[in-house]
């Protein structure tokens, strides 16, 4: 089925402001394997300019992933999850993200076309303190095999 | 200890690394990241969809990439711009060994600012599994 082009231009928020924790960072950072004490020990972080323990980088994907869940669990769009790979993923940062920010996710459908039997949709994702402040753009790809 | 921008040349290759992923490593990264595909950890709906076997997150794939950028850089707060496309999916079969994601990278240019851009190479099992991979860092 072919995706809902009217989604082209939507916009998308989180519901809730995300709250960036230490705990967090440190059992993604475990999880990936990345040692550094900067996502793990705050006078470490400190020592070195943060605020507090830095995340690393493709840790915004666990923020921006909640709002994009918005865009592809939408019944209106058409889209079987079960059918999608992931194809691209960006991120450009202002500054790393930090134990502390509190942060909202805003995406929007940037593009949905077709690639044969296939629908391809490109979703950015705004990630910003709840003060304002900008913090990352994720950008992500994802292919809807045809069937 | 970082390393500094005046330190860095273009062309330069840096060192590769190899990272085993076992399906443990897939479990935690299910846990970290809020992903729950099932793809990932079942092995009788992965083969449901027609995969081989469970495979890894791509997004496990490209913090494997991130990690190794970092761990150049000396500091995982270096990098202001990252960028994969997913080519190949990663097998992780049940055991022990896993399956090794080798990451090899190589200075592409310095830019302004302090920055560093470096294109990336990931393989699995002698498969590119990322492409068009590139970092940029900011150095002291």
């Amino acid at each position: 089925m072919a995706l809902n082009q009217e989604f082209v231009g939507r916009v998308f928020r989180s519901v809730e402001p995300y709250e960036v924790s230490r705990v967090k960072i440190a059992d993604f950072a475990d999880a990936i394997g990345e040692r550094s004490e900067l996502c793990r020990d705050r006078a470490a972080a400190r020592r070195e300019g943060y605020p507090d323990v830095i995340a690393p980088p493709t840790f915004a994907f666990v923020i921006s992933w909640r709002s994009d869940e918005l865009v592809h669990s939408d019944p209106d769009l058409g889209l079987d999850f079960s059918m999608v790979v992931h194809a691209d993923q960006s991120f450009s940062y202002s500054r790393p993200l930090h134990a502390g920010d509190v942060v909202v996710a805003t995406t929007t459908v940037k593009s949905i076309k077709s690639l044969g039997a296939a629908s391809v949709l490109n979703t950015a994702t705004d990630i910003r303190t709840v003060d304002g402040e900008h913090v990352c753009t994720t950008r992500s790809s994802i292919v809807e095999r045809g069937q | 200890m970082a390393l500094s921008y005046a330190d860095v040349e273009p062309g330069t290759e840096i060192p590769p690394k190899s990272y085993r992923v076992t399906r443990l490593d897939l479990v935690k990264y299910a846990g970290a990241s809020g992903d729950f595909n099932v793809i990932h950890w079942n092995e009788r709906m992965a083969r449901a969809v027609g995969l081989p076997t469970v495979i890894a997150h791509g997004m496990y794939t490209m913090a494997q990439a991130g990690r190794y950028v970092c761990e150049w850089a000396g500091d995982p707060g270096a990098v202001t711009e990252f960028g994969v496309r997913f080519s190949a999916m990663v097998p992780v079969p049940d055991d022990d060994e896993g399956a090794t994601i080798e990451i090899s990278g190589k200075v592409a240019s310095k830019l302004e600012d302090n920055k560093v851009a470096i294109d990336l190479t990931a393989r699995a099992d002698g498969t590119k599994v990322l492409t068009r991979a590139r970092a940029v860092v900011r150095l002291p």
